[in-house]
């Protein structure tokens, strides 16, 4: 494959109370074994030559696993490729001559800051309000004095494996964070450790998820297609049976 | 000066207890009268800043980046090693400090390592209680694996995930003090400078990374949990936003640094693909448990691996280790790759690669064990390279990973400014002069959890500390030496940008100061450093305003703190005129070209004094006692 030039169209936005607006920009000399990301810093060394501020994006690990990273690539977050965040996504995946729109996550609860960082201090909230098991330092019994069966742990392993990212939120048309608590009270609930504290964690969770401007589930599933760790919507269903397992317990 | 360790004698074995008990107690109902700054939020800074709101201190804890569960601890992937002994095949607490002394090349003290072993046990305990869905039998127990340095199995692991699975443990424990109110977390925040009131520690300048602002902390103590530098090296598998800064501002002000010439080169990365990249990706050691690693044994061979026969492949490190095979420690595998590497037997495009083989393993296990143990590595590799493992052998080429170099820390892990402790890699304490795979987690961890909780409260015992404000004079000095700074680098607008520089500091290091270091290209390279930072504050070309987001004033700043650091690792690196772990003086080789220690020489740790840019640094040496091993050359043969 040949290097290739694209034409870029970026979400330019100076602060969060600025109005923004899409920039057209050129890719040019784009090899097909950089990352997404690479051809970003490409350009922006190209703008920074030119004394122009350079396109501001969250990254830190571009390994696909810190969730840092997070660009709307042609109206889809974390772009084309199944299974990949916006770092581990090729430009082999791009034709020459394409138009790419670049864009950061759009929801009401998760502002934008500059260009394509966004603010997801929600979802930090959210896990503060339960997403945890109250164990202090010191006090944890023998590692293998509760066993775990290994599908259970596996499966506790499938939910955990979340990087929140906020692709979930990004596609949802409601901007609803149900896929990330889902995964997350899974995690908890399949294992032993996280029976104890199990309705008041759901409860606590559920409320601050509401409370940050998170919209409702309405069963589309675009979260899972994007999500780049495939975490399942039957998490979404996990996280109704709790709550409502929750509610009734405490009639 | 000749520095003192402040290790606490006597049997080895009941060193930390006896400490422990000899060690000053803050009461519950003081605690809340103290403040402590943690900086950073990967396994160390997380640990640390939950388990002491757990136990009442008031803890202002800060990230470089949008949430603490990013931290880049969250990037390892393949296990963390406790003497549980769960597979009944001999190990031990002693076992597991043995093989880490050794595996360190007899360049780490003897009783933190000691420690280290001991507290491993209570991590697996404590990260099981947090709900970390570790792997499992299926009888229910704890599964292991086994890893390079180590002939037992002990190392604990999810997946390929465990970093990140034991990273969202502490970051919950943390979130959990978040809620209590017992821990104030401050993202987007980057510690620029250190306080001292005094002589004491007493608080930090940190840039909000989203206004621009400069912002004043006072504290009683703080904890630098800060990571590695490995990104002097421009390429690394670090991450990006991973730095020196906070760790060389703290030097500048006095702290001593410990050994920054020992850097980690990891055997197992995916080689290089073109001048943009922006960093290397590790592929877990774990693979070299089943993979085979071999090159043709004629130059020049451009078969595919597939259409070379048996017969006419060299699997070097089972030829030349015949008792560790594959699994031989990391500076040991990666030198053995750079050497058949150089002698033209190197393969893929560039040549600066070998074949990590898998097809013996899935015919051996079946393709399901394997897709079971290594699927996530084995995605990610066709991911970035568009080849798929399964049928074609790997390609790797080693990469700088992990600085066991760092700040100088006592037992208490305090340097040797009062109040100042340092955690992690950040510090030099555990790892000698090579870390063995599984033992950064164990680590991080063992200084946040179990040892820090018992140390500070000796110090905050113990101390003088008089009120202090932000309002101190040494917080105005240190904010406006930060502000000149930024507004110097912003007025230079000159023609190169500042990826421009760190590629060509990169660039040095990695060809003169990388896996193989000699005096003369040591020597040189220190004059290129010099001559490429005095350029750098002549021409840097940094846009945008300091008063808002602007990732290259970040990394503008970071560079020239790299800038003055390298200096000091390659002048670290041209005194020990020995090898030893990952630092391969040629001068220093055996026959067979096994790396040379020099005990007679140079058992200690060199920890360097600041004493101006451009000048040269003063040595100071901590001399190390073994008293529990015995000293021998290192074979894995």
């Amino acid at each position: 494959m040949h290097n290739m030039t694209l034409k870029l169209r970026v979400w330019r936005q100076p602060g969060s109370d600025a109005p923004g607006k899409l920039v057209d920009y050129a890719a040019t000399n784009i090899s097909p074994d950089m990352s997404f990301l690479e051809m970003l810093d490409v350009l922006n060394e190209e703008l920074t030559r030119r004394g122009e501020d350079p396109i501001a994006f969250d990254y830190d690990c571009r390994e696909g696993i810190c969730g840092s990273c997070g660009l709307v690539i042609n109206g889809v977050p974390h772009g084309p490729k199944p299974a990949t965040t916006t770092c581990q996504l090729f430009m082999r995946h791009f034709k020459d001559g394409d138009t790419v729109t670049i864009e950061p996550w759009r929801a009401r609860a998760f502002p934008v800051i500059k260009d394509l960082i966004v603010d997801r201090g929600a979802f930090d909230r959210i896990i503060a309000a339960g997403g945890y098991v109250s164990v202090d330092t010191g006090s944890a019994p023998e590692a293998n004095q509760i066993p775990i069966g290994k599908d259970v742990a596996e499966r506790a392993m499938d939910a955990a494996a979340c990087i929140g990212c906020g692709a979930c939120v990004a596609a949802c048309k409601n901007a609803s964070a149900v896929l990330f608590v889902g995964a997350k009270l899974a995690h908890l609930a399949l294992l032993p450790q996280g029976q104890i504290e199990r309705e008041r964690r759901v409860i606590r969770m559920f409320e601050q998820m509401e409370r940050e401007g998170f919209g409702a589930c309405s069963n589309e599933a675009e979260c899972q297609a994007v999500c780049p760790k495939e975490i399942s919507t039957k998490h979404i269903s996990l996280l109704n049976r709790e709550y409502l397992r929750s509610l009734l317990k405490n009639l | 000066m000749i520095l003192d360790g402040k290790v606490p004698g006597g049997p080895l074995e009941t060193q930390w207890e006896r400490h422990k008990a000899s060690l000053g107690l803050v009461s519950p109902a003081n605690r809340r009268k103290y403040t402590v700054i943690v900086v950073g939020t990967g396994l160390a800074g997380a640990s640390a800043a939950a388990s002491l709101g757990e136990l009442g201190y008031n803890v202002l804890n800060l990230t470089i980046l949008d949430s603490p569960r990013r931290s880049h601890s969250i990037a390892a992937q393949g296990g963390i090693n406790a003497a549980k002994n769960y597979k009944n095949d001999g190990d031990s607490i002693y076992r597991l400090f043995y093989d880490t002394i050794k595996g360190g090349d007899y360049r780490a003290r003897e009783s933190n390592v000691y420690r280290l072993a001991e507290v491993s046990v209570d991590i697996i305990d404590h990260c099981v209680a947090q709900g970390v869905p570790f792997a499992r039998e299926y009888g229910g127990l704890l599964s292991n694996r086994s890893f390079g340095g180590a002939q037992v199995s002990r190392t604990f692991y999810a997946r390929g995930q465990t970093g990140q699975q034991l990273l969202l443990g502490a970051y919950g424990a943390l979130m959990r003090q978040v809620d209590s109110g017992q821990v104030k977390m401050l993202p987007r925040r980057e510690m620029l400078d250190l306080v001292l009131v005094d002589g004491q520690t007493r608080g930090i300048i940190a840039r909000n990374l989203v206004t621009g602002a400069l912002e004043r902390y006072a504290a009683d103590a703080v904890l630098l949990c800060t990571g590695g530098y490995g990104n002097v090296y421009f390429l690394s598998t670090n991450a990006g936003n991973c730095n020196v800064t906070a760790a060389w501002r703290c030097a500048k002000r006095g702290a001593l640094m410990a050994n920054p010439s020992f850097v980690q080169i990891h055997p197992t990365c995916i080689p290089e693909s073109g001048e943009y990249q922006a960093k290397l990706t590790l592929m877990s050691e774990s693979l070299r448990n089943d993979g085979r690693v071999w090159v043709p044994k004629q130059p020049g061979d451009k078969r595919a691996p597939k259409d070379i026969p048996e017969s006419e492949r060299d699997y070097f490190l089972e030829r030349r280790y015949p008792s560790y095979g594959n699994l031989v420690p990391r500076d040991v595998a990666s030198r053995n790759v750079k050497m058949v590497c150089d002698e033209g037997r190197g393969v893929g495009t560039t040549g600066r690669a070998v074949y990590l083989d898998f097809a013996d393993a899935i015919k051996r296990l079946g393709r399901d064990t394997i897709v079971e143990r290594y699927g996530n590595l084995f995605e990610m590799y066709e991911r970035i390279t568009a080849e798929n493992p399964y049928e074609n052998a790997m390609r790797i080429y080693p990469a700088i990973h992990y600085t066991m170099g760092g700040l100088w820390v006592d037992y208490n892990l305090m340097s040797n400014i009062p109040g100042l402790h340092v955690l992690g890699e950040a510090n030099f304490s555990d790892h000698g002069a090579n870390r063995l795979g599984a033992s950064a987690l164990m680590q991080g961890l063992a200084d946040g959890y179990f040892v820090i909780p018992y140390t500070l409260a000796h110090y905050l015992a113990g101390a003088q500390l008089n009120p202090v404000t932000t309002d101190h004079d040494g917080f105005k000095e240190a904010e406006a030496a930060v502000r000149e700074r930024i507004h110097t680098l912003l007025s230079i607008r000159g023609s190169k940008t500042v990826l421009d520089f760190h590629r060509e500091l990169g660039k040095v290091m990695w060809d003169q100061v990388g896996m193989a270091r000699n005096e003369a290209g040591l020597t040189d390279a220190l004059h290129r450093v010099r001559t490429l930072r005095d350029e750098y504050w002549q021409n840097v070309k940094i846009v945008g305003r300091d008063d808002d987001v602007n990732k290259s004033l970040e990394f503008g700043l970071r560079l020239a703190d790299y800038l003055e650091f390298a200096e000091m690792l390659i002048i670290d690196a041209l005194h020990r005129k020995e090898s030893c772990g990952c630092h391969l003086r040629e001068e220093s080789q055996t026959e067979d070209g096994e790396a040379k220690r020099n005990d007679a020489d140079f058992a200690y740790v060199a920890a360097w004094e600041f004493t101006g840019v451009g000048k040269q640094p003063e040595l100071h040496r901590e001399p190390l006692r073994f008293d529990f091993v015995e000293v021998k050359q290192r074979s894995y043969k």
